[in-house]
């Protein structure tokens, strides 16, 4: 309803305003559509200008470069961090491959001194072996000649002791001594 | 008087200035015009003092509205675009804060003026002329005749071209004042059948729960009519520079 009066009365507005008659009413603009009364637009388009001017000035010499120098700032030093980031992990890299070859050295070497100490101990239980062989040997050889003395004195012995029980059996026999030679050849011919 | 849909849209004098016949008083348009811009330089200014590397809130909201508009403007009209930066950024701080404003109760919207609006649009578009013609000189014309048009097409071509030209700053200007307009309308006219019903007493009432919940739903409308709009003069405004740096399409 409002609408439509407000409507109907803009056209006679409109040539009110367009020949600057219209006076205002309650110290504004008269009635009629507002958006379409000419009177206003002077000052509207004035004051338009001079207020978006100076806030265009404003943004473009102040707010502007401060926000991009902001947002600059920002980037260089998250470009920065990055560099930074990707320069320690090629050195946390460097490190690691140092690491793994000096490891790698060091088991290479650990093994040369293991097989060292190993050969070390093996010639040395090999030398310590042969001696104790040697000894064994030697000690085996004399026992077996010791026991061949023993056998060629006890078997020289035998002939002695047989002709002195011999002599012992025939005296208590006959109660007689029988010489000393026969015997010894009856004996030696008995052993034969 | 109080439920006039029209009554908001009133220009009152508050110091009246006339100079050479014409009326150029400070109104409640133009308080509100200063309200705009002092707000909005101020929010811009005092968010981005501390220079945060690490940007609080209020800073992040600036840095997004530069971000957003500058990223418009490069994806519409490329690199060369970037130097109308502070140009369609000014455009459309104003014209957002200028719609947001217009969203407090009591308080006028600028942007309801088709002068207004028509005077920013002229703008823009004065903008392309000008540019156009000073960069690329007659040339600017090529703007008019698209490659790959056979021959006998192209005078239809070429009217259409200046026709749809010479149309983009009303149809620029009308659409952010109609929608601005309307929606306070709308708003008003709502919130009016909630006082008049509520008047009637408790069948009233009762039936005034309707228009209420609409002027609620129209509410949160209007604040993203708000938004669009700025955003559609703004991403307007790209495309039509586009058209001044680069003019063979």
């Amino acid at each position: 309803m409002f609408v439509a009066s407000a409507f109907a009365q803009e056209a006679a507005d409109h040539a009110a305003g367009e020949t600057h008659t219209e006076t205002g009413a309650e110290g504004g603009h008269g009635g009629g559509f507002p958006p379409f009364l000419v009177e206003t637009y002077p000052s509207q388009l004035l004051w338009l200008a001079i207020t978006f001017g100076l806030f265009y000035l404003f943004l473009k010499k102040v707010v502007l470069p401060r926000i991009g120098s902001i947002l600059e700032v920002r980037r260089d030093r998250i470009a920065q961090d990055l560099d930074q980031a990707a320069r320690m992990k090629e050195e946390a890299d460097a490190a690691v491959a140092a690491y793994e070859q000096e490891l790698a050295e060091a088991r290479k070497k650990a093994s040369a001194i293991a097989q060292e100490a190993r050969d070390a101990a093996k010639a040395e239980a090999e030398a310590e072996r042969r001696r104790v062989e040697a000894g064994l040997e030697s000690k085996l050889a004399e026992a077996e000649q010791r026991i061949s003395a023993i056998k060629s004195s006890a078997l020289s012995d035998v002939g002695a002791i047989a002709e002195e029980t011999a002599a012992t059996i025939i005296r208590e026999l006959i109660g007689a001594d029988v010489d000393r030679a026969s015997l010894e050849a009856a004996v030696k011919a008995s052993r034969q | 008087m109080a439920t006039d849909p029209i009554h908001q849209f009133q220009i009152s004098r508050l110091i009246p200035i006339e100079i050479g016949g014409l009326d150029f008083s400070f109104t409640n348009a133009s308080a509100f015009m200063v309200a705009t811009v002092v707000a909005a330089g101020a929010f811009l200014y005092l968010t981005t003092s501390s220079r945060g590397l690490v940007p609080g809130r209020l800073q992040s909201v600036s840095e997004m509205s530069y971000e957003f508009i500058a990223s418009m403007l490069r994806d519409a009209a490329g690199s060369h675009g970037m130097r109308f930066f502070p140009f369609v950024f000014s455009l459309f701080m104003f014209v957002l804060v200028a719609n947001l404003f217009g969203m407090v109760p009591y308080f006028f919207t600028v942007t309801s003026h088709i002068i207004v609006t028509f005077a920013l649009a002229l703008l823009v578009i004065g903008t392309v002329i000008v540019y156009g013609f000073w960069k690329h000189g007659f040339g600017f014309l090529r703007l008019f005749v698209p490659q790959g048009v056979p021959a006998v097409l192209i005078p239809l071509v070429v009217a259409i071209e200046v026709v749809s030209f010479l149309s983009r700053p009303i149809s620029l200007s009308v659409r952010l004042f109609a929608n601005m307009l309307a929606g306070h309308i709308t708003l008003k006219v709502f919130a009016g059948f909630v006082t008049s019903l509520s008047a009637l007493g408790v069948a009233g009432v009762a039936g005034a729960v309707l228009p209420l919940a609409m002027t609620v739903a129209l509410t949160g409308l209007e604040f993203l009519v708000a938004f669009l709009q700025a955003y559609v003069f703004a991403v307007l405004t790209c495309m039509y520079l586009n058209d001044a740096i680069h003019p063979g399409h």
